[in-house]
């Protein structure tokens, strides 16, 4: 959130600002970046991530290997040996440009399916709590039933039917990730119409889908961004549990999970292959979950 | 009570029903089908052995014909496993899935909870600090990790425990342990911040004035209500044990549904993957509603209607 868009005029009529016209008014989004900046456990995990991300973008064009190609001579390579910075799997293959590759690929997997459930959870929470009544009860009761069902075999069920598409597990993991961010938004849009903003909305006479696009959703940021952070997550965790059953990223190509499953394969003879990206995807998920927990202390206080 | 439970069964059955179609007509959208092989069956073999199954007639009569059989109890014979029933199938492999989930499940809540009093009655304090560290720990490493690891210290290096296989107590206590540690940190974090707010009510306060023991008020007074969080938990939690439970089976080679149902969907075992669908969707239709059955009964503010 930028500096302009974060003056709401609320802050500036005040009380407080009233008395002492040249004090800067603070927003919402003024004390929440401060109070997530005075974590710290967030702000080294912000840190770690943006290494992270840049690695996972640039870092196979920088390693000497490529991810795929087979060194005959390196053949279970250990760390710092033949010019392999953490070794060499079973092909010879490098495992830091492997690694590099799989955690890009986690990492897009865990954007990208967050951002299906994202759209799909908001448009449906929002819409569900806007429309109040039956609507509403007919479309939570809907995920209500969705949430009882033992997901990780529809999963499972659509790669055996599409085949091992990265495509197509960005989708199947969204699909099955939004239901609790569509209750949340939902739970919020119920609050949200009660507000007077909505009510001259309108009265000014938008449409019920002008009002929910262009004044509920935008200030449903606060919770839906924290969510965001432990959704990505679990997505990168739900796509290595499909990789370690064999139904993920299909070879050469890689991902975390199936470089731990691998590892875990050969963990005696080359411990390495088990560590390094265990240690890796344990770091990865464990800066979310700290960005995600800095976040709503930060966003909604009162949850302390 | 009574009308509240009809009215969940009116739910859970369609429910159960969509499962089974969506899982019938996707299993039978895949490519391939149990009779491939490596060495190719003459056409007419194969089409007798399709005639056999009655999978030489339209999709839509024989998804009636199953639905029919299923109703009567009959989940039909597996594809695969020559001379076996899914129904058979089943049997076996239930008991250790079974045994291993709810042990699972138990452990993780008397531990969890546990866990999460401390954390609440010591507040950020060392205790406190070091508990939910471990929480976030447990709940970023995945079960497939602390698994081939504690394999490695505890089988292979320690020899205290068997590295897989099932053969008696001894072999559950790994694969039971891995799949509960990401549970008791879900858990102990939830009641951790339920006791914490309830510990701060003003009914706590008045059990404190009248000078209950501390054990009392935490425990009787003070769990009842900071636990309600948790029981909406436990049916993600049942849906999160049997996530765990199908790379557990995998790992430790234990002879549970998890297993049939991975090896049936890869090796196009319709009828086994159909079974083994219809079991656990059961199942966790029946946890949800135990979860608002207790829910209930430990909030009487909520009215089972």
């Amino acid at each position: 959130m930028s500096q302009s868009n974060s003056m709401t005029p609320a802050a500036h009529q005040g009380p407080q600002t009233m008395e002492h016209a040249a004090v800067k008014g603070r927003s919402l989004w003024d004390d929440a970046r401060r109070r997530l900046l005075a974590n710290r456990a967030a702000t080294i995990s912000m840190g770690l991530l943006l290494a992270l991300v840049l690695l996972a973008i640039f870092g196979p064009f920088l390693t000497p290997f490529t991810y795929d190609q087979i060194n005959k001579n390196d053949v279970w390579a250990p760390p710092l040996t033949a010019g392999h910075l953490m070794g060499a799997d079973s092909l010879g293959r490098d495992l830091l440009a492997r690694l590099l590759v799989g955690l890009r690929v986690s990492l897009a997997i865990g954007v990208v399916a967050t951002a299906v459930s994202l759209v799909i959870g908001v448009i449906w929470g929002a819409t569900a709590g806007y429309l109040g009544g039956r609507i509403d009860e007919l479309m939570m009761r809907f995920v209500d039933i969705l949430y009882s069902l033992p997901f990780i075999f529809f999963v499972i069920l659509l790669m055996v039917t599409f085949g091992r598409n990265i495509i197509l597990i960005f989708l199947a993991i969204g699909a099955v990730e939004w239901l609790t961010m569509s209750r949340i938004v939902r739970g919020q849009t119920l609050s949200l119409k009660q507000k007077e903003f909505v009510e001259a909305a309108r009265a000014a006479g938008l449409s019920d889908q002008a009002i929910i696009t262009r004044h509920i959703v935008p200030n449903l940021l606060g919770p839906v961004v924290v969510y965001v952070t432990l959704t990505i997550p679990a997505v990168i965790l739900a796509e290595s549990f499909l990789s370690f059953l064999g139904m993920g990223v299909q070879e050469p190509l890689t991902s975390l999970g199936t470089l731990i499953s691998q590892g875990a394969q050969d963990m005696e003879a080359a411990p390495w292959l088990l560590i390094f990206p265990s240690v890796t995807m344990v770091a990865t998920l464990m800066c979310f979950n700290f960005i995600g927990d800095g976040l709503r202390d930060a966003i909604d206080p009162k949850d302390r | 009570m009574f009308r509240f439970l009809l009215r969940r069964l009116m739910v859970a059955v369609p429910t159960l029903f969509l499962v089974v179609t969506a899982a019938f007509f996707m299993m039978r959208a895949a490519p391939g089908n149990p009779f491939d092989s490596d060495r190719k069956l003459p056409p007419e073999v194969e089409r007798s052995i399709m005639a056999k199954y009655g999978m030489d007639r339209p999709l839509g009569e024989q998804y009636v014909a199953y639905v029919g059989n299923v109703l009567q109890g009959d989940l039909g014979p597996s594809l695969k496993y020559k001379d076996k029933s899914v129904a058979e199938l089943i049997s076996e492999g239930l008991p250790t899935s079974a045994v291993i989930g709810l042990s699972a499940l138990t452990l993780a809540c008397l531990v969890g909870i546990g866990l999460g009093i401390i954390a609440a009655l010591r507040q950020n304090q060392m205790i406190d600090n070091v508990t939910m560290a471990i929480a976030v720990l447990g709940v970023c490493i995945p079960t497939f990790v602390t698994a081939p690891l504690l394999v490695l210290v505890f089988a292979a290096k320690l020899g205290w425990l068997p590295t897989a296989g099932l053969n008696g107590i001894r072999s559950l206590i790994l694969p039971v342990a891995v799949l509960a540690l990401p549970q008791i940190a879900i858990i102990s974090r939830l009641t951790r911040a339920g006791m914490i707010e309830v510990l701060r009510s003003n009914y706590i306060r008045t059990a404190r004035a009248k000078g209950l023991s501390e054990v009392r008020i935490v425990l009787r007074h003070g769990l009842r209500a900071a636990i309600l969080p948790l029981v909406s938990y436990l049916g993600p939690a049942c849906a999160g044990l049997l996530t765990g439970s199908l790379v557990i089976e995998k790992i430790f080679s234990l002879p549970g549904l998890g297993k049939s149902f991975v090896i049936g969907a890869l090796q196009r075992d319709y009828t086994v993957v159909m079974g083994v669908v219809i079991v656990y969707a059961g199942l966790i239709l029946l946890l949800n509603l135990l979860a608002d059955i207790a829910y209930a009964l430990l909030d009487p503010r909520v009215k089972l209607s």
